[in-house]
């Protein structure tokens, strides 16, 4: 048994003295030597590292000590979260060999709970974009079509689960990075609500909105490593301090009676007719094992994109202030006789064309004379996507619908105009915006044979319900266990 | 002011020395035509009765979050400058100031 078996099943395995930590780690780096050249995923990998706290786990276990809930578990680490002693860029050439002398909270508690860190998932600089194209390393592909995009910002995370290399990776969601990449690649991923799981040592793109969470290619898993990174954590202002529930007892709890909202907004024009028919036959499994649909209204999603890239941006303005090239980071090596010259050097070799245009309306959004018209005006809108959302929640218990309008297109397809991959966000957004929680499963496939994702949104601290609803959806239908064709040479 | 974002044109270049990035003559223009039809894109949001509307600026109410006041050890000299493009040993070395 290898990294592409589920992590439960795995757990299992090293329990019973069937595979080792260490076997674990050799066979899932193997993989990615063997794969990954043709994909992308991953960045970098430390084995050394790896190979070593397998060694040390699996002497534990042979001592009896007690092991944590991922012991000896191979997992991958999106490359906007910081991990201690290993290089962390967010894909960016502004943070090419910045060594970190921290973990973030959510891989502290990954080590404490004996996983194994194995290495940096690519995404789109910054964990702005929604294809994965500006990699560090260019574009990530996506193993179901090496022509087409793996969906970003966290396509290495979704990339890295699809192709089989590793059980388990952590992403980062601030429109729907988690969401879209798992739709694309065929997996799940699961945006917590916001503060639920710690952003700090996380890389911040929109403070407002950036979540960590779980992605993994069977939503029992996705509740292992959830359990695993939520909670309160002190040094995280923003972190929520109500009590965690246990998110895989309530799993296999029946959906009878759940009431599913369904929003007719989020089936407008825009909407892949393929994408349509396996969101309509999702929701009619979701019937068939007892939900009861219930039409709801979210009025203002069609305003969200604009206020969300008005908000992300500034955000990310301020937030990219601190790439200066003085405490850390990459500094010009051009002869600069004063310290602007020295900022502004640095700053235009270290970020990518994105990167530079979302700083750019940011900064366009907060500037005197033009704050009300944009920011504030956004932020207005903002409540009123929150509100949506609370009345349609006094009718439902989840809400249904499509991850994304379309399905993976090819790479470079959309690179030339920003607004039309913004739009691609569409039904990913809204929840960012009213910090809620939201999850993609598979269910089905595109015009192109690609994979296509039911997206579950919940009220503030939903998750419970959320992953009862998707487990039940996949344990009705086969979509889970579909895996792309192998990566050939 | 608040002028009305669709009749807005973006001053890039001042716009970049807000943000304290160099743009070279092509970058200019290549976000000239990108920003004009993303402001145009936004400029929807005109059409929304705002009147009233408190704004959001973050999704959980915040509260100030207090801790003991225990001091704690701070990252050691060696670890901050580890990172450091240039440095003396005491302090980030930049371009002389003032």
């Amino acid at each position: 048994m290898g990294p592409e078996a589920s992590a439960t099943e795995l757990l299992a395995a090293l329990a019973s003295g069937a595979t080792s930590a260490l076997a674990l780690t050799e066979a899932a780096l193997a993989r990615i030597r063997a794969v990954d050249g043709h994909l992308g995923a991953w960045l970098r990998t430390d084995e050394a590292s790896a190979l070593e706290t397998a060694a040390r786990i699996d002497r534990r276990r042979e001592l009896g000590q007690p092991l944590g809930p991922l012991a000896g578990l191979p997992v991958g680490v999106k490359d906007m979260i910081c991990t201690r002693g290993m290089e962390t860029t967010a894909s960016s050439r502004i943070l090419e060999g910045f060594v970190p002398p921290y973990d973030a909270t959510v891989v502290e508690r990954l080590r404490a709970a004996d996983a194994i860190v194995l290495g940096k998932l690519a995404m789109d600089e910054f964990a702005m974009g929604s294809s994965s194209e500006r990699s560090l390393r260019g574009p990530v592909r996506n193993p179901w079509d090496l022509e087409r995009v793996p969906g970003g910002s966290s396509g290495g995370s979704a990339v890295a689960l699809a192709s089989g290399t590793c059980p388990l990776t952590l992403g980062t969601d601030t429109g729907g990075s988690i969401r879209q990449p798992a739709a694309f690649c065929g997996v799940a991923g699961l945006k917590p609500t916001y503060g639920r799981v710690s952003r700090q040592g996380v890389i911040a793109y929109a403070s407002s909105l950036d979540q960590v969470g779980p992605m993994a290619r069977s939503v029992r898993d996705l509740a292992l490593l959830l359990q695993v990174i939520a909670g309160h954590d002190p040094r995280d202002a923003t972190s929520l301090p109500d009590p965690v529930p246990d998110y895989q007892a309530v799993l296999d709890r029946p959906v009878d009676g759940l009431r599913v909202g369904v929003p007719a907004e989020y089936f407008q024009e825009g909407l892949d007719p393929a994408v349509e028919l396996a969101v309509r036959a999702a929701e009619d499994t979701l019937r068939g094992e007892g939900a009861v649909l219930v039409p709801v209204s979210l009025p203002h999603t069609r305003y969200a994109i604009a206020a969300y890239y008005l908000i992300a941006t500034a955000e990310a303005s301020s937030n990219l202030a601190r790439y200066d090239g003085v405490r850390y980071g990459h500094r010009t090596a051009e002869p600069t006789g004063d310290i602007d010259t020295l900022y502004s050097r640095t700053r235009a070799e270290g970020f990518g064309p994105e990167v530079k245009r979302r700083i750019i309306l940011g900064t366009f959004a907060l500037s005197s004379g033009y704050y009300d018209a944009y920011y504030l005006r956004a932020q207005k809108v903002r409540t009123l996507v929150r509100r949506d959302f609370a009345q349609a929640f006094e009718r439902c218990d989840v809400i249904c619908g499509p991850t994304s309008p379309v399905g993976p297109w090819r790479i470079g397809e959309r690179s030339g105009d920003p607004l039309a991959m913004y739009l691609t966000d569409i039904y990913t957004v809204p929840a960012n915006l009213a910090g809620l929680p939201c999850l993609s499963v598979p269910c089905g496939v595109d015009s192109s044979g690609m994979p296509v994702g039911l997206q579950l949104i919940g009220p503030p601290l939903g998750e419970a319900t959320l992953l009862g609803a998707a487990h039940a959806f996949e344990r009705a239908t086969g979509h889970a266990a579909r895996r792309p064709p192998e990566v050939h040479p | 002011m608040d002028a009305a974002p669709s009749e807005l044109r973006i001053d890039i270049r001042q716009v970049a020395t807000l943000a304290r990035l160099s743009l070279d003559a092509a970058e200019t223009r290549e976000l000239e035509g990108a920003l004009d039809r993303i402001l145009e894109y936004v400029a929807q949001l005109d059409e929304l009765d705002l009147d009233g509307v408190e704004p959001t600026s973050h999704p959980v109410p915040l509260r100030a979050a207090w801790r003991e006041d225990v001091a704690a050890p701070p990252l050691s000299r060696d670890e901050a400058f580890a990172n450091a493009p240039d440095h003396d040993g005491t302090a980030f070395v930049v371009p002389r100031v003032v």
